[in-house]
């Protein structure tokens, strides 16, 4: 399978766009279709090339000099293409029903085609690419165009501020990832990844080279505190370039920090992990406490992505701890829990974003307290949103709880690390992780009973129905695969087994049975995913027949629920999204400072709670309040005349001639 | 695999279940005794669980399908749990499908499911216990997780059979990170399964409720199901507290001599932990909802520093 049939259907979608433009449903179509076509082969062309362990690598050469495009495709590679390909099919199915329903300008809507189709063409693109000039160039296109796609709505200034956010961390992530390249390129002359390996650095340069990309990859992941960008784009977007962002963007960051730490630098030391291994917990915990207290349904998502690659980077920690110190099988252990999570994560959160985008279209809202009752409104969506939130929360038997399983067999072994402090900082952030596993529960109960269940709290989403076959397809695809990855995951564990193998040099033990999953030996321990499945159902339907057969003389009535006698309940006395995060906001107070606030008006009193994100209170506001002050200094050096600004260009040179003239 | 194996799972399973009301009515007799009432029979939970499943079932008009498919997946999920832990017997199969860190997973599914049909009744009450369980069990969960993690280290296993045959064969009964984990345990444990201090199981004001809140809509079967259930998973904790703390007299194989003394050993356990438990009810007060996260936080630390004094104790 040729690699380049993903890239250039994806980016025939981009380009059909521009020369449709007048035929708007044609162009709807056929840019989507395309984008399911280049999905689909990214997922054929991963697969083959993953399941056969194939190393491909091509080289472009271009009309200018010395400039050869270099791309390759490895096991690491193949994988995280499947990723993207699965999540760019369900879209394909998903946007054309969201886009009808979102009555838009034609000339935006051409716009969005062009630069979705250039996205996912770029993420494509960074995972072949085999050389910094390739690898950059995508990432900053990866960028670029996906900042068109979160100002998409423009015409609402937080959209704007938050696109401009997005705009200023991804160009700073750009720039820290290049410096880390180049520390490289210094030490080995060379900008094709394939002459890195085995180039041998210094203690220090490799501390710098790593410290400075994990800041660079993490920014785009969205780590904690790097993170400020990423509940304010993905919201802003439409819902399903949300889920592209959050289900496969942040992974290809994911990827890159994978690549470059695991392949492209020479050794691994612990501190790496350690610092990736807190990081992550931090994020983890971060991420979940502001998930659980948002009542913007897309940002409790946007959250939460943060808490998930909280998560990715625990496991990714524990990985480098456990390979810095000779444990290979648990490294292996621990690299094959991150992927798995981000496969994970980018199934279940493309599919609640893609249910938050219908109650968005369909429902006209996005504030939890005025949902409810959507089970009997849209009961296909709420189905699907259910196994999305039962999958979010970690609970078995679907596909999140597999990856968080493995991570937490990674963390139990730590008594076999020899340094005693890793040992209790491994704990230490297991207990963490156990305690944001928990409360993602309790967030994704009251996102679903909120939302869901109960009684609807407004009239417009009274109105709310299920959408066309298109996105409930794309929905059911999702949630299929979330169930599948849950009960299956033996089939995932050996295509994941590759990877390890061309990253750690090692696999875990090949599996007796699909029945049981068992990561080390079956000494240590095995999870019989099927079986638990299967009885859960079974058990479930048997009792169902035996009840209703036993007791058929015992009616099934329909009566008002229990209202103390008092009568008159109504949707208003039903427990809201804020009452629900109540205790939680109580207990982690210190986390969130909230700022209450009591409104008296002539016939009613409204309170209404205020929480800002501290980091961004407190780091970033503060830097913004100090780059304006020293913009405003440096303003007195703008004056006008020409004849001053020749000044300072005469002046630049004659630096610039200096520095080199001396250092050069 | 073999069969005598599978047909031990399932029979484990099936004691569990037929036996956890009687555990439940011991309970409530030496609560009775210790507060000088006229205690009913010990079998009372059987007749109580007969006449709802013969009544009525009135669900609320604004639940929807969710509310009435909750009730059978929490008791199949109760069952498939009751499979997977160690009765009086360790070697049977139940234990490699779901090690510690499962059942701690499928118990937070059961009480997923439970919040979400708490909310589904669209009113105040099942919404305010849908939040207080979570909220108990954001904390209580995670402390349950270091507790077994703890023990889990000591043996290099997650998978319970193999944790208590090492440490019935290595005698640990008393290391310190072994107490500091039972005491954890048993604190979450008193939290989970709804007793005092944390919930009373036989509050009567909606208002202080926290699990009854939730199930408050239930009522015949589908309530007969839900109580049935909790009582399987009171049991299920005192089995794990007593087959993991105490294992004394647990048999390791199917041997029918050893059998017959873990079956007379555990049960002679199960009424030790039923006198206890009612002792406690009888002595102590419900806490005030938030200084629930206190008595936890201690459990949370308890079991974290087991962990700690585990890992840093080896050498």
């Amino acid at each position: 399978m040729n690699l380049f049939y993903a890239l250039i259907a994806a980016l025939a979608s981009s380009l059909l766009a521009l020369v449709l433009h007048s035929l708007p449903r044609i162009q709807k179509i056929v840019t989507f279709s395309l984008l399911g076509v280049s999905g689909f082969f990214a997922v054929a062309t991963g697969l083959v090339a993953l399941l056969l362990s194939q190393h491909l690598s091509f080289e472009l050469i271009s009309t200018l000099p010395n400039l050869i495009w270099r791309l390759k495709l490895d096991p690491l590679a193949s994988f995280f293409l499947i990723v993207v390909g699965i999540i760019v099919i369900s879209v394909s199915f998903y946007g054309p029903g969201y886009v009808s329903g979102s009555n838009q300008k034609q000339s935006s809507l051409t716009s969005m085609y062009f630069f979705t189709g250039l996205f996912v063409g770029s993420m494509y693109l960074v995972l072949f690419a085999a050389d910094v000039i390739t690898f950059m160039v995508a990432w900053e296109l990866m960028s670029i165009s996906s900042y068109f796609l979160v100002i998409h709505h423009y015409e609402q200034p937080a959209n704007r501020r938050a696109a401009l956010i997005y705009f200023l961390m991804a160009q700073a992530s750009g720039l820290f990832i290049l410096f880390a390249f180049s520390i490289l390129i210094k030490f080995t002359g060379s900008m094709s990844f394939a002459v890195w390996h085995g180039v041998s650095l210094t203690a220090n340069m490799a501390h710098l080279a790593f410290f400075i990309a994990l800041i660079g990859f993490g920014m785009k992941a969205g780590v904690v505190p790097l993170h400020v960008w990423l509940p304010k784009a993905h919201p802003a977007a439409p819902s399903h370039i949300s889920a592209l962002m959050s289900g496969v963007m942040l992974k290809v960051a994911v990827y890159g920090l994978i690549r470059f730490t695991f392949e492209l630098l020479p050794n691994i030391y612990w501190q790496w992990g350690a610092v990736t291994l807190f990081i992550g917990t931090v994020s983890a915990l971060f991420g979940m406490l502001y998930a659980l207290v948002q009542r913007d349904l897309k940002k409790v998502l946007a959250y939460s992505s943060v808490k998930n690659i909280g998560i990715i980077f625990s496991a990714l920690g524990l990985s480098l701890i456990f390979k810095s110190l000779s444990q290979p099988l648990l490294a292996a252990l621990g690299l094959i829990a991150a992927l798995y999570h981000s496969l994970n994560h980018a199934l279940f959160k493309s599919l609640l974003f893609f249910g938050a985008g219908v109650i968005n279209n369909l429902g006209h809202e996005r504030d939890l307290e005025r949902m409810g009752g959507l089970i009997k409104k849209m009961p296909h969506t709420a189905w699907y949103f259910l196994i999305g939130c039962i999958s979010i929360s970690a609970l078995p038997p679907f596909s999140g709880f597999v990856s968080e399983w493995l991570f937490f067999q990674t963390a139990i072994q730590a008594p076999l690390l020899e340094n005693e402090i890793m040992r209790a900082l491994v704990s230490v952030a297991a207990a963490i992780i156990a305690l944001t596993s928990a409360l993602a529960a309790a967030c994704f109960v009251k996102v679903y009973g909120v939302a869901f269940l109960g009684q609807p709290r407004s009239l417009r989403i009274q109105e709310a129905h299920d959408p066309d076959w298109g996105m409930r397809l794309a929905m059911g695809f999702l949630a299929l695969l979330c169930l599948l990855f849950g009960i299956l995951p033996t089939f995932t564990i050996s295509a994941l087994n590759i990877v390890s193998e061309q990253l750690i040099k090692t696999q875990l033990p090949p599996t007796e049975s699909w029945l049981r999953l068992v990561p080390i030996n079956s000494k240590t321990s095995s999870y019989g995913a099927p079986l638990i499945g299967v009885g859960i159902v079974v058990i479930s339907i048997a009792t169902y027949y035996l009840l209703h057969l036993s007791y058929k003389r015992a009616k099934i009535k329909g009566v008002k629920p229990w209202d103390c006698g008092y009568g008159g309940i109504n949707q208003r006395m039903q427990y809201s999204a804020l009452a629900f995060a109540m205790p939680i906001r109580r207990i982690f107070f210190d986390f969130f400072l909230p700022q209450g606030k009591i409104e008296k008006d002539i016939d009613r009193i409204n309170y209404s709670i205020h929480i800002n994100d501290l980091i961004l209170q407190y780091i970033y506001l503060p830097l913004e309040r100090l780059s304006f002050l020293f913009a405003k200094r440096l303003a007195y050096l703008q004056s006008g005349n020409v004849r001053v600004y020749l000044t300072y260009i005469f002046i630049t040179l004659i630096l610039l001639l200096w520095t080199t003239a001396k250092f050069g | 695999m073999d069969h005598s194996k599978i047909w031990l799972t399932i029979i484990q399973a099936l004691l569990f279940a037929i036996s956890a009301p009687l555990f439940v009515g011991i309970t409530r007799w030496v609560k009775c005794q210790l507060q000088n009432r006229t205690a009913p029979s010990v079998w009372q939970p059987y007749w109580s669980l007969n006449k709802l499943f013969h009544k009525e079932v009135l669900t609320a008009t604004t639940t929807s399908i969710l509310f009435r498919i909750v009730p059978f997946l929490v008791f199949s999920i109760t069952l498939v749990i009751a499979a997977t832990i160690p009765l009086f017997i360790i070697n049977a199969t139940g234990s490699t499908f779901a090690d510690v860190i499962v059942i701690i997973g499928l118990f937070a599914l059961i009480r997923f499911l439970l919040a979400l049909a708490g909310m589904d009744t669209g009113t105040a009450f099942g919404g305010m216990g849908a939040s207080r369980e979570m909220f108990v069990s954001s904390i209580a969960e995670p402390a349950m997780a270091m507790a077994l993690f703890a023990v889990a280290m000591m043996a290099g296993s997650t998978n319970l059979a193999n944790i208590i045959s090492h440490l019935t064969t290595y005698n640990l009964y008393f290391s310190p990170s072994l107490i500091l984990a039972a005491f954890g345990m048993v604190l979450v444990a008193l939290a989970e399964t709804g007793r005092i201090p944390v919930d009373n199981p036989t509050a009567h004001l909606e208002l202080t409720m926290i699990h009854e809140a939730m199930i408050l809509e239930y009522s015949g079967r589908y309530l007969a199901l839900i109580e049935w259930s909790s009582a399987i998973k009171l049991m299920l904790y005192a089995a794990l507290i007593n087959n993991i703390f105490f294992p004394w007299g647990i048999a390791h194989d199917l041997i029918w001599d050893d059998v017959g003394i873990g079956i007379c050993a555990f049960f002679c356990k199960m009424v030790v932990l039923a006198v206890a438990l009612g002792f406690a009810e009888v002595s102590l007060a419900k806490l005030r909802l938030f200084r629930v996260p206190n008595l936890l936080g201690v459990a949370f630390i308890f079991g974290l520093l087991a962990v700690l004094i585990q890992i840093i104790g080896i050498n």
